[in-house]
């Protein structure tokens, strides 16, 4: 019998597209039945584009890989997509739900515990530290960064050392007050988040977070706080060295690791020392595989064994180790404590303590807005007013969730 | 006296017409229809369900400040682009024109340019003015001390896609001139140089003149461009940033269609594009022609 091919379009490219070619010659290699064909479509926002638009004209592929904020999206799509746990249950290939790492798995779940859609590399921010800038401003490297106050103290030493970048940041709407939020419970929208409906409003104009970017402001103004770009721009300058502090992805371990010509760290994400409900727990950013309808009942029961695959510790194990993301499963984790990986690899566990140290609360389960990439425009835009001084930090946060309600008054229009 | 010729009988125009009726139906109307109709309602993105809104995606655009501020960003966006590649073009093609001996390899490497793809063009210029790798930024800061940062700040960002999209663009104005200039009859200039005209007033008072047929196609075919074309540029170098400072309209319409999955906001927008489009083409033609001199 001719094999069943399945198609998985995704959004790798590089050395995570060659180890996503890895997992995907690994599953073809072990069973005859079903063949996995990954394509890649660009980069997160058109692979998810592609993937619309091929649903519309009928061409879909039986997986999708969806970036965390298209979440919402998805979700509304009822006609459009199969339910993970649906696909399991007809498929028949071994599945626990529980054996997933719960943040993780809360992110793509309904709050009837249904899996929607399978998590597959999850990253959360964490601070890194260039121990050599500290070090050549005669500061002591393991100097205490848990509170950002303290972080403060150390950027004015830095600064009056003659330190030409000592803070910058990536994805700043993800680390600064998307996770910022959840990290003090503090809500980033009304309704939990969004978990609770569509109706739900931004909320991100509180006062802990105005604090924050007030500060993160005085600080671009005083020359502490570099701004690269609203991607992840401001790698290049920390891994050439040229900054001291960096909050980025915990993903960015390997780039890191690789490039980085200096002694680094990674720390916690910061948090403000009063704020009552801080630390809390820190979430995702990432990906997870949709499964599209419209597809045989044959095919989707291999789509249920390559995501039962994909699920398993070794593979999970190994996809951890190698780029940094978080292991989906419990086992993973353990496995890869196990082989001695943590300690060898100090703070490569601080991402999962992070996520994990907690039970989540109705403010830091995750984030479930519609339209939520243009959202994060919208923040880009505001905080970049915020950094250049044009705009206090109350007046841009204000205007961007005015902004951003609007889009998710539309996004419950358009599904309802 | 105009001479008019006439068919006998109706089937042979038509048949004649119809490949260019049908090209302009299939490809320009059906669409267009087709995005004044999907402007009256919001979808969701997979085409599952539409709510009719009637004007309602109209009254939401303009009901956004950075809507109404985008007119004013595409204005000058397009003037700049349309100054810059045509002026440069001018200058270089009145160069190149004067030039008796080794005007050939000159002429091909200005051509080079527009061989870049927008795309490429903008991540060409954005690896130069990069505030973190580029080299030109490295060397401001180095030499001048100055900080250049496009990321944050409004009017580097928008000299930045100006510069970029009127690069190309010089090579494609420079030829047309060039040609322009050269079908120009030797014999009028010599004899105003006779008379004593220098250079520059043989410019302004003959030649200028005579290239206003070529210069009014540019301008069209310019403003053209800076509407729909520098797309790419503006993509790869800000992404319509700082704070929608280069958001030209034509961008607006991609970033809400394809990254926002809006289709009811950017049908609307698309609809609005054509009237801005349609009406500037009709100023151009009715009030800019009279003054060509064919």
């Amino acid at each position: 019998m001719a094999q069943t091919e399945i198609q998985w379009w995704h959004a790798f490219t590089g050395r995570l597209g060659d180890l996503l070619a890895e997992q995907v010659d690994k599953f073809n290699a072990s069973q005859s039945d079903y063949k996995v064909v990954a394509s890649h479509k660009g980069n997160y926002s058109e692979t998810l584009n592609a993937g619309i638009a091929a649903f519309r004209a009928g061409e879909q592929p039986h997986i999708l890989m969806v970036f965390e904020v298209g979440t919402a999206t998805m979700m509304a799509a009822k006609g459009a997509i199969k339910p993970v746990y649906e696909v399991m249950a007809e498929g028949g290939a071994p599945f626990d739900p529980d054996g997933y790492l719960g943040p993780v798995k809360g992110y793509y779940t309904t709050p009837a515990g249904e899996m929607l859609s399978l998590p597959y590399n999850s990253s959360t921010p964490v601070l890194y530290v260039n121990k050599d800038a500290l070090k050549g401003a005669g500061i002591d490297p393991s100097v205490d960064l848990t509170t950002w106050e303290k972080v403060g103290e150390v950027l004015d030493q830095l600064k009056s050392a003659g330190h030409k970048c000592p803070l910058t940041t990536a994805w700043q709407s993800w680390v600064h007050l998307e996770n910022f939020s959840t990290w003090h419970n503090v809500p980033f929208a009304t309704k939990e988040n969004g978990f609770g409906g569509l109706d739900t409003e931004l909320a991100f104009n509180g006062p802990m977070q105005v604090k924050h970017i007030q500060t993160m402001g005085d600080w671009a103004k005083d020359g502490k706080f570099f701004y690269a770009g609203r991607r992840n721009e401001g790698g290049a300058n920390f891994r050439g060295g040229e900054c001291a502090f960096f909050t980025e992805s915990s993903a960015g371990y390997a780039g890191v690791k690789a490039n980085a010509e200096f002694e680094f760290e990674i720390r916690p994400l910061p948090y403000w020392s009063d704020a009552s409900g801080a630390p809390q727990n820190t979430i995702i950013g990432g990906s997870s595989l949709w499964v599209l309808g419209g597809h045989e009942a044959d095919e989707y029961k291999g789509v249920s064994q390559f995501l039962s695959f994909l699920s398993t510790s070794g593979i999970q194990a190994k996809w951890h180790q190698d780029t940094g993301y978080l292991p989906i499963t419990l086992a993973a984790s353990e496995q890869t404590k196990a082989e001695g990986f943590y300690d060898e690899n100090p703070g490569t566990d601080i991402a999962i303590i992070q996520m994990t140290g907690k039970a989540p609360t109705p403010n830091s389960k995750g984030l479930r807005l519609g339209s939520f990439d243009q959202i994060r425009g919208i923040i880009d835009e505001e905080l970049e007013a915020v950094w250049s001084g044009d705009k206090s930090a109350q007046e841009a946060l204000d205007s961007a969730v005015e902004r951003g309600n609007q889009l998710l008054r539309r996004f419950e229009q358009a599904n309802r | 006296m105009e001479k008019r010729v006439t068919f006998k009988g109706w089937m042979l125009p038509l048949a004649l017409l119809a490949p260019q009726v049908l090209v302009t139906a299939i490809f320009f109307f059906w669409p267009a229809g087709q995005a004044i109709w999907q402007s009256m309602f919001i979808p969701d993105p997979f085409g599952l369900k539409a709510q009719f809104v009637g004007f309602g995606n109209f009254e939401f655009l303009f009901g956004d400040r950075y809507y109404r501020a985008s007119f004013y960003t595409t204005a000058t966006f397009s003037i700049l682009v349309t100054v810059v590649s045509m002026g440069f073009a001018l200058w270089l093609a009145v160069m190149a024109d004067r030039l008796i001996k080794g005007s050939g390899p000159y002429r091909t490497l200005l051509i080079w340019p527009y061989a870049v793809a927008p795309a490429v063009a903008g991540v060409l210029w954005l690896f130069m003015f990069s505030p973190n790798v580029g080299l030109i930024s490295w060397y401001l800061e180095e030499l001048v001390g100055y900080r250049w940062n496009h990321v944050l700040n409004e009017g580097e960002a928008m000299g930045l896609v100006v510069f970029a999209s009127a690069w190309g663009r010089v090579s494609y104005n420079f030829l047309f001139f060039l040609a322009g200039l050269q079908a120009i009859p030797k014999s009028v200039i010599e004899a105003a140089a006779i008379d004593g005209a220098h250079f520059w007033k043989r410019f302004w008072t003959i030649v200028f003149p005579l290239l206003s047929p070529t210069t009014f196609f540019l301008l069209v075919v310019n403003v053209v461009y800076a509407f729909f074309d520098t797309f790419g540029v503006i993509h790869t170098i800000t992404a319509g940033g700082p704070q929608q400072a280069t958001t030209i309209l034509v961008y607006k319409v991609f970033a809400d269609g394809f990254v926002g999955q809006d289709l009811g906001s950017s049908a609307a927008q698309s609809v609005i594009l054509l009237i801005v489009v349609g009406i500037l083409t009709i100023v151009q033609f009715r009030y800019i022609e009279r003054r060509v001199h064919y």
